[in-house]
């Protein structure tokens, strides 16, 4: 770390390498700080984000944990009820469902059940979403899940810089943190800042890029094929605003009104099921506190109520691609322009 | 039943009062509790006082339990303070949770009570990661001797769970952890012989959980847990152990639940000389009769420590029938940290 401040403010990361700075930095800055997780010492992680830590931080630090995730997880909680803070891994999102125990009824209810006596600093990274054939079971996007379970805080990173800055937030935060980071993300780039203390806090939303006639909310993997459709459509002379909350709980309502206050409409994308995702809380949010912005009805573009399927062709039709992105926002052009003339 | 010459006569009599504490701790709970003054569930410990106060006579002041839906003994034997279990118990603001947690959820870290817990097997993992913690505290006390963690660097853990809890994955996956990482972490199975309403032998084939130890290559031994002796010599070994590096030991108590599984189950799935058996090996009781015939107490000195309990739970109940109900809005505090608030996220 001798570059010049020139050449930190340039540098690109790829979200892999922004998330394991991260990591680093914080185990840096405090030496009580343990990462534990199924195959991330030697081998590095599955994706290899955790590469390099063991030989670095040693294996007191770095622990590889059997396969136990319930176990893992209430290590994790434990440790972090005695003030040592942990960030847990869970290889895939799918897999929180063996710790859901941890997670919903133990972690993310200590500190009410204990009338605020007692607090859980620790950070559990989902690995999450499809990676092209891999199936049922290491592909779902459960997020919304977590939402619904009041006490944890739930982190959607999109890009190299909000991994890095999110997740310092996040292991710097008091409370459970579930931080959801997307396979097919890992090797995008983008510009990361160095600083030490470059954090982002959690309940602040971004615009991804500027626009004036709808506003495209979309995180994680769908944000790059927001921002894909949004270029597209701009060429078909629509202006469209892509608003990645970063954080579901907690959620910015006041950045998506901001939004909505240019626009007048709102599109939705998720790469998970339509069924109760987190797409329907943000309709309900926009429906009930910001009706009176909308000049069009709220469109959702979703993942299919489907588990997901192992061929390539089927999982791409299963979640929602730049097409039919662009087509839901053309969608709620068209309502508006109908409703405009039928006035 | 072990010699008394070992031991100071003061020892013996506040294991003797914690038990009578404890006991009467639910018997009045359970009245109260028909009285109206408890909303919420009671799982009484009455019969298993033994377990409670034997173990947690081997710990010192760095550690740490985790406990079971039967968790006042537990608490009660570590320290936690009579009125502010029966405010939490009657859900007024001075409990322990001031009012959030309940009976099943109990916790006063400073006391080394990481809490009692609403899921059978819930505590065990937790228990693993705080004896993660307190390995760490080994190490911080060789390179930051001044940090106050290094304090608890003989720290243990130590969590209580029941037999039906020896059948969950919690179970195993915590005991291969805490054996594969040498952690410093007592398992203690209380077997009541009764999983809920479920007799042993038809929710388990074995019959000495302590043998599930010898999956894991960590010593399994058995106490006589309605011996408050036999508990405390088996949870010090296991408790010195796991002091100096040793890993963790898996104890089981062999005891008995008077009543049923909360209060309100008669428990007449039990047979009836099955009970009376277990009546008759009553912790206490039994205990009381060792320390006349050893001569460490009159007859006298054990009715004015039973008077003294009294005395002590009377006060108890008054402050808490005394402590202030919570106001509702206070329902959307304590979900997060300052951070936000402390509030709810709407």
């Amino acid at each position: 770390m001798t570059a010049t401040p020139k050449a930190e403010k340039e540098r690109r990361l790829t979200y892999a390498q922004a998330i394991r700075e991260a990591l680093v930095e914080e185990m840096e800055r405090d030496p009580s700080l343990l990462l534990l997780g199924e195959d991330i010492g030697e081998p590095g992680g599955v994706f290899g984000v955790t590469q390099g830590l063991l030989q670095r931080f040693g294996a007191e630090r770095v622990l590889d944990t059997p396969i136990s995730e319930e176990a893992v997880i209430g290590t994790a909680l434990g440790a972090a009820l005695l003030g040592v803070p942990t960030v847990a891994e869970i290889m895939f999102s799918d897999f929180a469902t063996l710790a859901m125990d941890q997670i919903v009824n133990q972690a993310a209810k200590f500190r009410y059940m204990t009338g605020g006596r007692t607090s859980a600093p620790f950070v559990i990274r989902m690995v999450t979403g499809t990676a092209g054939a891999t199936a049922a079971q290491h592909s779902q996007s459960l997020e919304a899940w977590f939402t619904a379970t009041p006490g944890l805080k739930v982190v959607t990173a999109s890009t190299p810089a909000d991994a890095k800055g999110l997740l310092k937030s996040a292991i710097r935060d008091p409370d459970p943190v579930l931080f959801f980071e997307h396979k097919l993300l890992y090797n995008s780039r983008g510009a990361v800042p160095a600083g030490v203390d470059s954090l982002i806090p959690l309940g602040e939303g971004r615009v991804a890029r500027e626009g004036s006639d709808v506003t495209l909310v979309a995180y994680l993997y769908m944000l790059p094929r927001a921002l894909k459709a949004a270029e597209a459509l701009a060429g078909e002379g629509i202006s469209v605003e892509v608003w990645d909350p970063r954080t579901l709980v907690p959620f910015d309502r006041a950045g998506l009104r901001r939004s909505l206050e240019k626009t007048g409409r709102l599109v939705i994308v998720q790469e998970a099921p339509r069924r109760n995702g987190f797409c329907a809380e943000i309709a309900a949010i926009a429906a009930e506190e910001f009706f009176p912005l909308l000049k069009a009805p709220i469109k959702r573009v979703c993942g299919t109520n489907t588990p997901m399927p192992y061929a390539p062709e089927l999982e791409q039709f299963v979640i929602p691609d730049e097409e039919r992105i662009a087509a839901g926002v053309r969608e709620v052009m068209r309502n508006a322009v109908r409703s405009a003339s039928g006035s | 039943m072990q010699s008394l010459a070992s031991y100071t006569p003061a020892f013996l009599k506040e294991l003797y009062r914690k038990m009578v504490l404890i006991r009467r701790f639910e018997e009045r709970a359970a009245e109260l509790r028909s009285l109206g003054y408890i909303p919420g569930f009671l799982h009484p410990y009455i019969g298993q006082e033994a377990v409670a106060v034997g173990a947690c006579a081997a710990l010192g002041p760095h550690d740490y339990i985790t406990s079971t839906h039967r968790g006042h003994g537990h608490i009660l034997a570590r320290g936690g303070d009579p009125r502010y279990m029966y405010a939490e118990l009657f859900a007024r603001r001075d409990g322990y949770n001031r009012a959030k947690g309940g009976s099943l959820h109990i916790a006063n870290i400073e006391l080394g009570i990481i809490g009692a817990n609403g899921i059978v097997g819930g505590g065990i993992p937790i228990a693993v990661g705080a004896g993660l913690a307190l390995k760490q505290a080994r190490q911080i006390a060789v390179h930051h001797p001044d940090d106050p963690r290094a304090r608890r660097a003989d720290g243990v853990a130590v969590t209580f769970f029941g037999d039906g809890a020896s059948n969950q994955g919690a179970f195993h996956e915590s005991l291969n952890l805490a054996a594969l990482w040498r952690l410093p972490v007592i398992f203690i199975c209380e077997n009541n012989l009764y999983g809920e309403f479920t007799p042993q032998h038809k929710h388990q084939t074995i019959r000495d959980i302590a043998t599930r130890a010898s999956s894991y290559a960590i010593p399994g031994l058995i106490a006589d847990g309605n011996d408050v002796l036999d508990v405390y010599r088996v949870v010090s070994k296991a408790a010195e152990d796991a002091r100096k590096g040793r890993g963790p030991t898996l104890v089981e108590c062999k005891t008995y639940r008077h009543r049923g599984h909360y209060e309100g189950d008669m428990g007449q799935y039990r047979p009836a000389e099955e009970v009376a058996f277990w009546l008759e090996a009553d912790p206490i009781k039994n205990y009381r009769r060792l320390l006349l015939a050893g001569a460490i107490c009159t007859e006298d000195e054990l009715r004015a420590l039973d008077q003294a309990v009294e005395q002590e739970l009377e006060e108890a109940v008054a402050f808490a029938k005394a402590s202030p109900h919570p106001a509702p809005e206070e329902a959307l505090e304590d979900v997060f940290v300052e951070s936000y608030g402390g509030r709810a996220l709407l």
